[in-house]
């Protein structure tokens, strides 16, 4: 069957992209669009760590189809810095060691980032429940929440 | 697999209509595309709802709540009016998945999903929800309750989907609750469901009750006999009793991993009390 034509802004920028019915958004933005930041982890929702913002939301790319896409503002982690100047939440998860191997960072990143957009003053049990879908098998969490809530402290003085 | 996002009801019948093999309504798609990865169903057409207004629409007026089939459990955590109407159903709502899922997961979804688990059901049985159905002969109503007729079945016919949920004019004195119990505390599919809506009079004495479980047998049970030993009470402790022995009656419920038969049958007792305890301090407060 023939591939739909898809348009997009993705990072700020239009984007195109033709794509099968049944591929995920994930898919497409690792395999055709070679935005391999997004992760794949389970491909059931699970894990996080796909985790974009479309329209302004937070999901799982691999829980979306890629012609859903059409017509949505989508944000992934290779948005997040401008240029070579990193976001503070991706230099404070550097300073403080919020990951080992890096897996799952690119998610929690863009998870945390929701979060701080929308609210800067939040309890560690709001972070905690708010990055809730996102799994890191390495790190135990604490220094990602802890990075979180730094950032936000710093928000919040600045 | 083809995939169509139509604009209106009437399209997306005829779309549904017209399908030759399994045609899939595709809301939020946080079960409908696990399930189709994991080859459990392999639809030849998928109807994404998410573009028809009456789907995504929160409308609240005197005679009741019309929450939108297709919309999401961050939009409905986000409506105040909703909130403070219903705080039962939209605590149900919120409980399923992460952050992530709540950006996607509908009451739609979760209810025509036919888990016997999902949360949102026992929280709508309770709130007496009428599913508005939209289908080739037109459109119709049932209550939620006559939608699911065991695990992953449903009793909607072909090119038949849900368009909203209306929610009952809210009386005074009113309230309802949910709580599930789960081994951790998030992420995680009820082992137990309970919700519960009541309307007190001035003195406190229960006029109405629906109590409904999930996951407790195939499909969500709606309790009459918890709701009787509570109207007419005080909810006294002699009447929480016979409501929690009623609730714990009612449940034929699976033996897994995550809970025994005896288990959950205890829980369910446990739980539809604490519901209600948590929904007659609410209506006492409007
Ligand atoms: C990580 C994860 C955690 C989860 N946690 C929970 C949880 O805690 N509690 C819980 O209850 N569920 C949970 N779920 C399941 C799921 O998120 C919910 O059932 C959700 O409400 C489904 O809604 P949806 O819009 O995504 O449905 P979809 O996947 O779009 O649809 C589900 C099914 O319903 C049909 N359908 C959808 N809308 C309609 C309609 N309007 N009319 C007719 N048929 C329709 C579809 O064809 C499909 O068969 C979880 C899922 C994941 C991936
Ligand atoms: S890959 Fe999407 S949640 Fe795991
Ligand atoms: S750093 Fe390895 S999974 Fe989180």
């Amino acid at each position: 069957m023939t591939r739909q034509h898809v348009t997009t802004e993705i990072n700020g920028e239009p984007q195109d992209f033709l794509c099968d019915a049944q591929e995920t958004l994930l898919d497409v933005l690792r395999d055709e669009l070679h935005l391999t930041g997004t992760k794949e982890g389970c491909s059931s929702g699970d894990c996080g760590a796909c985790s974009v913002m479309v329209d302004g939301r937070l999901v799982c790319a691999c829980l979306l189809f890629g012609v859903e896409a059409e017509g949505k503002k989508i944000e992934t982690i290779e948005g997040m810095a401008e240029g070579d100047k990193l976001h503070p939440l991706q230099t404070k998860f550097l300073e403080e060691a919020a990951l080992q191997c890096g897996f799952c960072t690119p998610g929690f990143l863009v998870a945390a980032k929701a979060l701080l957009d929308r609210n800067n003053n939040p309890t560690e049990t709001e972070v905690r429940y708010w990055l809730a879908g996102n799994l890191c098998r390495c790190t135990g969490y604490d220094k990602i929440v802890r990075a979180v809530m730094d950032v936000a402290a710093d928000m919040r003085g600045a | 697999m083809e995939y169509k996002a139509p604009s209106s009801i009437d399209e997306a019948v005829m779309l549904l209509a017209q399908a030759n093999g399994k045609a899939h309504v595709l809301a939020g798609g946080t079960d409908l595309l696990v399930q189709i990865r994991a080859g459990f169903t392999k639809p030849t057409l998928v109807v994404d709802v998410k573009n028809i207004l009456e789907l995504r629409t929160i409308s609240v007026a005197d005679d009741g709540v019309c929450i939108g089939a297709a919309v999401t459990g961050a939009e409905l955590g986000e409506h105040d009016a909703v909130k403070a109407a219903w705080p039962g159903l939209v605590e149900a709502t919120e409980l399923i998945g992460s952050t992530q899922i709540q950006g996607r997961a509908s009451l739609g979804g979760n209810l025509c999903n036919a888990s016997p688990a999902a949360d949102t059901v026992p929280a709508l049985v309770a709130a007496s929800a009428i599913c508005l159905i939209a289908g080739p002969n037109g459109q119709r109503e049932a209550p939620v309750e006559q939608i699911v007729t065991g695990p992953g079945q449903t009793s909607l016919k072909n090119s038949e989907f849900v368009v909203q949920f209306q929610l009952p004019k809210k009386l005074p004195r009113s309230a309802d609750a949910y709580l599930r119990f789960i081994p951790r505390t998030e992420m995680d599919i009820a082992v137990v469901g309970a919700g519960v809506n009541l309307t007190l009079d001035k003195k406190g004495i229960c006029q109405q009750a629906r109590v409904a479980l999930g996951a407790v047998a195939p499909t969500v049970l709606l309790v009459e006999a918890g709701a009787k030993a509570l109207i007419g009470s005080t909810l006294d402790d002699a009447a929480l009793d016979k409501l929690r022995a009623a609730a714990s009656a009612a449940c034929n419920p699976i033996d897994d991993k995550r809970g025994t038969v005896e288990f959950r049958v205890d829980v369910a007792g446990v739980l539809a009390k604490r519901a209600v305890l948590i929904a007659k301090q609410r209506a006492e407060m409007n």
